[in-house]
């Protein structure tokens, strides 16, 4: 792949911290600022959510989020102008959109594949569209220089995820745990054997996300993986603070909140300290695992 | 290409279909998938699925020859095949019988499964207490309290009746939560979907166990008649009636009809007509057509039937309805309530205001026929879950 941004991305070599962003919650001129806290606070690529009616991979915040914006119709076409609105005012790292698979479809792949170019997007993540049905997607991404990421989950069986791992592009996303995004307590009991594998397999950086909140929770990964992405603490975050990024002179203030925020999730440590504290660690999850997530 | 080899095996009727669906579910559906093509070729789980349905929800259903509503129509004889005499009063418990005993196969001992009215959650709490199953169904909050009766009886049934609080609170999201908790508890826990819906395979097995339908109409009409019926007609909302009744008769040429909610008019924005005004689109895993905005959020549709309440509906209809094969047309909110009127002073039989749906319509397209022609209508079940409904519009309120 010849984009720049991915290949500063791949070439990084630190425990990569991707965050998840719903675009234009609560509007556009505050995700910009959220965008770039986002990448003050050492975000690597941004995750760039769009609001769907029926989001079917997703836990209550973020189908909150969705109705938040739905109410102010927020489209397709509004996300990828934000994130053209996003590079000009500063953000360099890779920008990712996330969508259903229904809302690319309605706006038809010719005019999303034109917006996306024009404004910057260098990947596409289409939680509810499977391997099998990706193979036109992908191929348009990359005809592009764009990254189609591709998604493995802890039931993903082992010929399956060598065939998806080895035509990976961006980064490969591996599902934590079962289930939709939001934070949970403890992950799939076979997470580190799982994201051992996938790294095994990947050509591009491995990354964890579903559930993380907290960068302790991250650095039990360190060592199996590549990076990390934070959706449902970061969007939950944004919900608290809602009230405060309305009032003019409270927004500076509720920023400034969000970046400390950011920053209590982004571990502290140099990678190679971080890879030794996983070993325990990923032992611990096992143990954890056996009890109910929340 | 003869419907009889679809879907292909991406699970797709022509351009709908399909699997969209997260990853994590994608290994419990090569499951299923296998899970039931062997159970399909196992003559024991045929017959089991045969026995059950004979000794247990009383089939075969009898074909009826409607007299009275013959003469209000003014032209082809009408027959009703009974769903409403299957236990529990439609023919929603021949799927959920099936899709029970296919889970109990395959070894899982947890069913979930979605419901709108009632009548598909009662069906799977029916068949998970019959086969030692632990039954969540997942039901709007707003459902659940316009259909408090059939809350109960899932209740005393022993399942667990879990209120949905996302979106719209109906259906759809109750859909949509049915899958998430798939998602979740997919290595023990079998989705028992109650309509020709969702991702491949489940539009396939859904069509497998009603297929009955059809099939035992297709042999009483024979043993009538040598003479082909003039027109077959079901209601339609994601299509599970619909599909069984036409399933044996796809690739003859007798006309098949699908009857659609027209809900207050098609062009008043509160309807279910998914085919006439709904476009190409993915809903609940599937590729199909449904009803949504330009940008392609989807829209909450309305019909006084709480069945037929559905944005979307199975891709193999949507698959008929593209190649022609399939008529579907659509009836308004009072023209099914009078046709359910009718049919009860004519015939003596309560149906349900889905059922109702598809008797309007028949009523309507009588006349064009002659006497010595026939139509036959899947009468999908029975009214007795809607005579709260019934009385709240006799009142003068709406069903709301
Ligand atoms: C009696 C009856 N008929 C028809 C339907 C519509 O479903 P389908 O189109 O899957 O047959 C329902 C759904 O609840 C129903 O209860």
């Amino acid at each position: 792949m010849n984009n720049s941004r991915w290949k500063r991305f791949s070439n990084k070599n630190s425990f990569r911290f991707v965050p998840y962003m719903m675009g234009c919650d609560p509007d556009r001129e505050t995700s910009i600022e959220i965008a770039l806290a986002l990448q003050e606070g050492g975000a690597e690529a941004i995750e760039l959510g769009v609001p769907y009616s029926d989001p079917l991979a997703d836990g209550p915040v973020i189908q909150r989020a969705s109705q938040r914006c739905l109410e102010n119709d927020v489209s397709l076409t509004d996300v990828l102008e934000l994130a053209g609105a996003m590079r000009e005012r500063g953000v360099s790292v890779p920008v990712i959109i996330f969508t259903y698979y229904n809302l690319l479809l309605q706006l038809g792949e010719n005019r999303f594949f034109e917006l996306a170019e024009k404004n910057g997007i260098d990947g596409v993540l289409v939680p509810d569209l499977p391997f099998e049905e990706s193979a036109g997607l992908k191929k348009s991404c990359r005809d592009r220089d764009m990254a189609f990421i591709s998604l493995v989950a802890p039931t993903t069986r082992e010929e399956r995820l060598k065939e998806i791992a080895q035509d990976a592009d961006g980064f490969l996303y591996c599902i934590s745990s079962m289930g939709v995004t939001g934070k949970r307590a403890a992950f799939a009991g076979n997470v580190k054997s799982f994201l051992a594998n996938a790294q095994e397999q990947s050509r591009v950086p491995v990354l964890v996300g579903f559930g993380i909140s907290s960068s302790s929770q991250a650095m039990q990964f360190a060592g199996v993986s590549d990076g990390y992405i934070v959706g449902s603490a970061i969007v939950e975050k944004i919900e608290a603070l809602l009230p405060r990024f309305s009032q003019e002179q409270e927004r500076e203030g509720a920023i400034r909140e969000f970046k400390y925020f950011i920053n209590q999730l982004v571990p502290a440590q140099p990678e190679k300290e971080c890879n030794h504290a996983a070993e325990n660690t990923a032992d611990d999850i096992k143990a954890v695992s056996a009890g109910k997530t929340d | 290409m003869k419907t009889e080899q679809l879907p292909d095996n991406l699970g797709r009727y022509g351009r709908y279909g399909g699997k969209y669906v997260p990853e994590t579910v994608m290994s419990a559906l090569a499951e299923l998938e296998a899970g039931f093509s062997e159970a399909k070729e196992d003559s024991e789980f045929l017959n089991l699925y045969l026995k059950e349905l004979s000794s247990y929800s009383g089939r075969p259903t009898p074909l009826t020859f409607a007299e009275g509503l013959t003469k209000k129509g003014g032209g082809a004889k009408i027959f009703l095949k009974r769903e409403d005499l299957n236990h529990t009063g439609a023919h929603k418990i021949n799927n959920a019988i099936g899709q029970a005993l296919l889970a109990v196969r395959m070894g899982k001992k947890k069913i979930i499964a979605e419901t709108g009215a009632g009548q598909h959650g009662v069906a799977a709490a029916t068949a998970a207490a019959r086969y030692g199953l632990e039954c969540r169904v997942f039901m709007g909050e707003e459902d659940i309290r316009r259909q408090e009766l059939n809350v109960f009886r899932m209740k005393l049934l022993g399942a667990e009746v879990v209120p949905v609080y996302s979106g719209s609170r109906t259906l759809k999201d109750a859909t949509n939560e049915a899958i998430r908790e798939w998602v979740r508890t997919v290595e023990d826990t079998f989705y028992l979907i109650g309509s020709a819906v969702g991702p491949h395979p489940y539009p396939q097995i859904v069509k497998h166990f009603q297929k009955i339908i059809g099939e035992e109409t297709s042999s009483q009409l024979k043993d009538i008649t040598d003479q082909d019926p003039s027109c077959i007609i079901a209601c339609v909302g994601g299509g599970s009636n619909a599909i069984g009744m036409f399933a044996p008769f796809i690739d003859s040429s007798i006309p098949l009809v699908g009857v659609e909610a027209g809900g207050k008019g098609t062009s008043t924005g509160f309807h279910a007509a998914t085919m006439e005004k709904g476009t190409l689109g993915v809903i609940h895993g599937s590729m199909t057509r449904l009803l949504q905005t330009e940008n392609g959020q989807i829209i909450e549709p309305y019909s006084v039937s709480a069945g037929l309440d559905y944005p979307g509906v199975g891709p193999e209809h949507a698959y008929l309805y593209e190649s022609g094969r399939v008529a579907y047309e659509s009836v308004t909110d009072e023209e099914a309530l009078d046709a359910l009127q009718t049919l009860c002073s004519e015939e003596g039989i309560l149906c349900a205001i889905e059922s109702a749906h598809a008797v309007a319509y028949a009523l309507k397209a009588a006349s064009k026929y002659t006497e010595n022609e026939m139509m036959v209508i899947c009468l999908s079940g029975r009214g007795d879950k809607d005579v709260h409904t019934l009385i709240s519009r006799r009142e003068g309120g709406s069903d709301e």
